[in-house]
């Protein structure tokens, strides 16, 4: 059992567990997030540059993703809308953690009345999906791509109250929190110092997961309108707009079609290895 | 010829040494007791023998039961042999049924892998297995499942299965070390009978070396991977030369030197009246269960640098109480009063200068502490108590001197607990309770998770700084070698009351109550066994 411990503590052979999946998720990630700051310098062609004498154009050395039907360069669009799709899914995911960490923080310390209707209203939340949210805040506000952080920001907060909540109650039963209370700590304090640095690792990973389904979501919205509006570029409406012309210009469609699937595999894979590699028990096996 | 022979077994994982060359042989219908600490790898032999090693474990040397041999064997081959020739009896009675299946088709799934026999001839074996263990229908039906079993009758359910085939060998790994002390001798006589009974062999694995006297023919030492001792039980209990061996014994029942007692005297620095806490009964549709009295109206005083023991077993309620005295519980009648003065206060500053008088430490050493903390910043933890914010530099002066105090170095407050032992972390959690310099120190099973060489250093420890400090100790445990050894005064819990109370030695020689009774009776002693063994001429002492 020492042994054990101390195995789990060395940090200087940690890396040891890092699966193959990680390393491939988080090239994709790096790769995605790179040509997104890139856009901010340097795209091939002006993505606002409409020129409709190059329309339509299939991939070539000079149009490497060919051109869309105002001939604006598939590639340099793909570039500029990983922006939004990933500021969409990582402030969403700044909001569904920045709110549902300590409501679920506050569910585990204060069981009873207290958490039950914080918990009940999670459950409210979660009956709806990110997509009837969108279509209620553009209801009232219009659409955008703000809205579209508002939604999908909304449908995360429940998920992390939950599995914030599911592991604070493990660890308030714990002795180091006994101990803590008997030095005479406030369930704020001990909430702050114990149970969320205990937690990070878990949100972290569960984190990278949501951002993933950001992603998808930001996609999804966009594809019916709710999400970034013309002249911004975006992957979802990208894909909506190739729709009519999938017969003769396929291209539209399947370079934002991978764009999608990549940052969300690539997400997914750091998300499980992180998983795998916080997870002690999990280590140790492999 | 032998019945288990097993010849230079070396395991290793990685790159450290588990098992250094074992040698070991039983006869048929012999009972050896592989007795160890932790880490010593009594278990890891036991597994080897199975072919249970964990999957990066490497093993060299032979292992042959009768004409098999066992070693290198392939997986189909073991399982042929697992069950049928050999049982197995694992610690946790929780973990080793399958909680979906009714204990009858537990035992007949046994039966039915190894041998051919119909669905019904298999449940009648399981119910005369049944009878034989003691669970006899129709209270104990095949049909029962294993959570509304109690922890002794689950092992009983492990044992019947592990003996339904008639193995001519049976390992048992700690197979009473969860159970309570009244459970744990039934369970061993029990097992030692059926044993006997078939004419089976059995190694027992354990580090309780009484348990090994009660039941052994044949104790095998074990330490740090090697054999260093071997022999009959009489002969090495009562004659070994080998130094660990004599060390073991002598600390089982290890008395820390205590300065002489000058008796109760003084203000009390902690009394409890008629505490009562509560559990909510099952909310139920109509008519919810009644509430459940985990603490029933018990009342006590703790005198300045008095050593108090609470004994009782699981589910006593001595955890409640505990709790419930420290202020992590509400009462739902009675105070408890620290110098006189009711805790917890209503108010805070209050509250905060009355919990420095009263600190606890905790039974888990590795679950006590943060683990993303420092040493330095656990023991930091209690300054919190104080108003006034002390200076980082005269802090960390206090912790250092607070770690040598207990037996550590200063320069310890910078590492993580998971670089300490068992043994240091329980010091590191003594250095803990004791940085606010207060009156009494709870100790729930403090020392119960550490093995006995260890937990006599630290049980020294303990009498040293209540003499050097005048503290005064609450010991609340299960263990009855611990609180005799150490406490002044004794009280005896049952089912939420203080059913007997008063000087340590009085009550152990003369116990009043039934129950206490009992529990002296049932609780593990070497000498004890030792004598009985004698007194009744042990069975079959197999010659060497």
């Amino acid at each position: 059992m020492n042994d054990q411990a101390k195995v789990i503590g060395t940090t200087s052979n940690a890396w040891h567990g890092v699966s193959t999946g990680f390393l491939i998720g988080a090239g994709l990630c790096l790769l995605t997030i790179f040509v997104a700051l890139l856009s901010f310098i340097w795209t091939p062609y002006d993505v606002t540059d409409l020129n409709v004498t190059q329309k339509l154009l299939s991939p070539s050395f000079a149009h490497p993703f060919g051109t869309d039907h105002f001939g604006r360069d598939v590639l340099s669009m793909i570039m500029v809308g990983a922006r939004n799709s990933l500021a969409v899914a990582l402030v969403a995911v700044i909001i569904g953690a920045g709110i549902g960490t300590p409501l679920g923080l506050l569910a585990a310390a204060r069981h009873g009345m207290v958490g039950e209707v914080v918990m009940r209203t999670n459950d409210l939340i979660f009956a709806f999906p990110s997509l009837l949210m969108a279509v209620m805040i553009t209801a009232v506000f219009g659409p955008g791509a703000i809205n579209a952080i508002v939604a999908i920001g909304i449908f995360n907060i429940p998920v992390f109250a939950r599995v914030a909540r599911g592991a604070a109650i493990g660890l308030w039963t714990r002795e180091f929190i006994l101990s803590a209370r008997t030095a005479g700590k406030s369930t704020f304090l001990i909430s702050i110092q114990h149970i969320l640095p205990n937690l990070l690792g878990l949100l972290i990973v569960q984190g990278a997961i949501q951002f993933a389904l950001g992603v998808v979501a930001e996609a999804g919205l966009s594809y019916v309108g709710l999400g970034a509006q013309p002249p911004m570029p975006s992957w979802g409406r990208m894909l909506a707009e190739a729709q009519t012309m999938i017969g003769f210009a396929p291209w539209l469609a399947i370079f934002p079609g991978f764009a999608i699937m990549i940052v969300v595999f690539g997400f997914g894979l750091v998300g499980d290895g992180l998983r795998d590699f916080l997870d002690p028990r999990i280590r140790q096996e492999r | 010829m032998s019945l288990l022979k097993i010849e230079k077994l070396c395991v290793s994982i990685g790159h450290a040494s588990i098992l250094k060359s074992i040698s070991l042989q039983l006869n048929a219908g012999e009972i050896v007791g592989l007795a160890g600490e932790s880490g010593s790898g009594k278990s890891m032999t036991a597994m080897a023998v199975l072919g249970l090693l964990p999957p990066k474990a490497n093993m060299s040397g032979t292992v042959k039961l009768e004409n098999a041999i066992l070693s290198g064997a392939s997986e189909n081959d073991l399982c042929a042999i697992r069950g049928r020739d050999i049982g197995i009896i694992f610690q946790e009675p929780m973990t080793a049924l399958n909680p979906v299946m009714t204990i009858g088709d537990q035992i007949a799934e046994t039966v039915r892998i190894h041998r051919k026999v119909s669905r019904t001839e298999a449940r009648t074996i399981a119910r005369e297995m049944l009878d034989r263990v003691g669970l006899r229908a129709p209270q104990f039906g095949l049909g029962r499942y294993p959570h509304n079993l109690s922890g002794g009758q689950r092992q009983r359910v492990a044992i019947a299965i592990a003996l339904a085939l008639k193995p001519k060998l049976i390992i048992a790994d700690e197979p009473t070390t969860a159970l309570d002390v009244t459970t744990q001798a039934e369970i061993l006589d029990l097992l030692n009978r059926l044993v006997r009974e078939d004419g089976a062999a059995m190694i027992l694995v354990t580090h309780d070396l009484a348990v090994v006297a009660q039941v052994a023919d044949r104790v095998v030492v074990m330490k740090h991977g090697e054999i260093v001792d071997e022999g009959s039980v009489d002969h090495v209990f009562r004659n070994s030369n080998n130094p660990y061996t004599v060390k073991l014994i002598k600390n089982t029942d290890h008395q820390p030197e205590r300065a002489e007692q000058g008796g109760r005297s003084g203000k009390p620095v902690l009394q409890v009246e008629q505490l009562v806490r509560e559990y909510a009964g099952r909310r139920k549709l109509l008519k919810p269960d009644p509430p459940f009295r985990a603490v029933d109206n018990v009342s006590f005083e703790i005198c300045p640098h008095e050593n108090v023991g609470l004994v009782g077993e699981s589910g006593c309620g001595k955890s409640t109480l505990l709790r419930t005295i420290l202020g992590l519980d509400a009462p739902q009648a009675g105070e408890v009063r620290v110098f006189g003065e009711s805790f917890p206060a209503r108010n805070l500053a209050k509250t905060k200068e009355l919990r420095r008088k009263i600190q606890v430490v905790f039974q888990d050493p590795f679950g006590s502490f943060d683990p993303r903390w420092r040493v330095e910043k656990i023991i930091a933890e209690n300054f919190h108590l104080y108003d006034r914010a002390i200076s980082s530099k005269q802090e960390r002066m206090r912790i250092e001197a607070m770690l040598e105090q207990v037996g550590l170095n200063g320069r310890d407050a910078d590492r993580f607990p998971h670089e300490f032992s068992g043994g240091q972390r329980q010091r590191i959690a003594i250095a803990r309770a004791l940085i606010t310099e207060p009156s009494v120190i709870a100790l729930d099973e403090a020392v119960s998770a550490l093995d006995v060489t260890v937990r006599a250093k630290v049980l020294d420890l303990l009498a040293d700084l209540s003499d050097r400090l005048g503290v005064a100790y609450l010991f609340v445990t299960h263990d009855l070698t611990v609180v005799r050894s150490i406490t002044d005064r004794v009280m005896v819990m049952k089912a939420g009351k203080i059913v007997e109370e008063g000087d340590t030695e009085a009550v152990f020689s003369n116990p009043q109550h039934p129950y206490t009774i009992d529990l002296l009776n049932a609780a593990p002693n070497l000498n004890r066994a030792l004598e009985r063994r004698k007194a009744i001429g042990h069975p079959t002492e197999v010659s060497q």
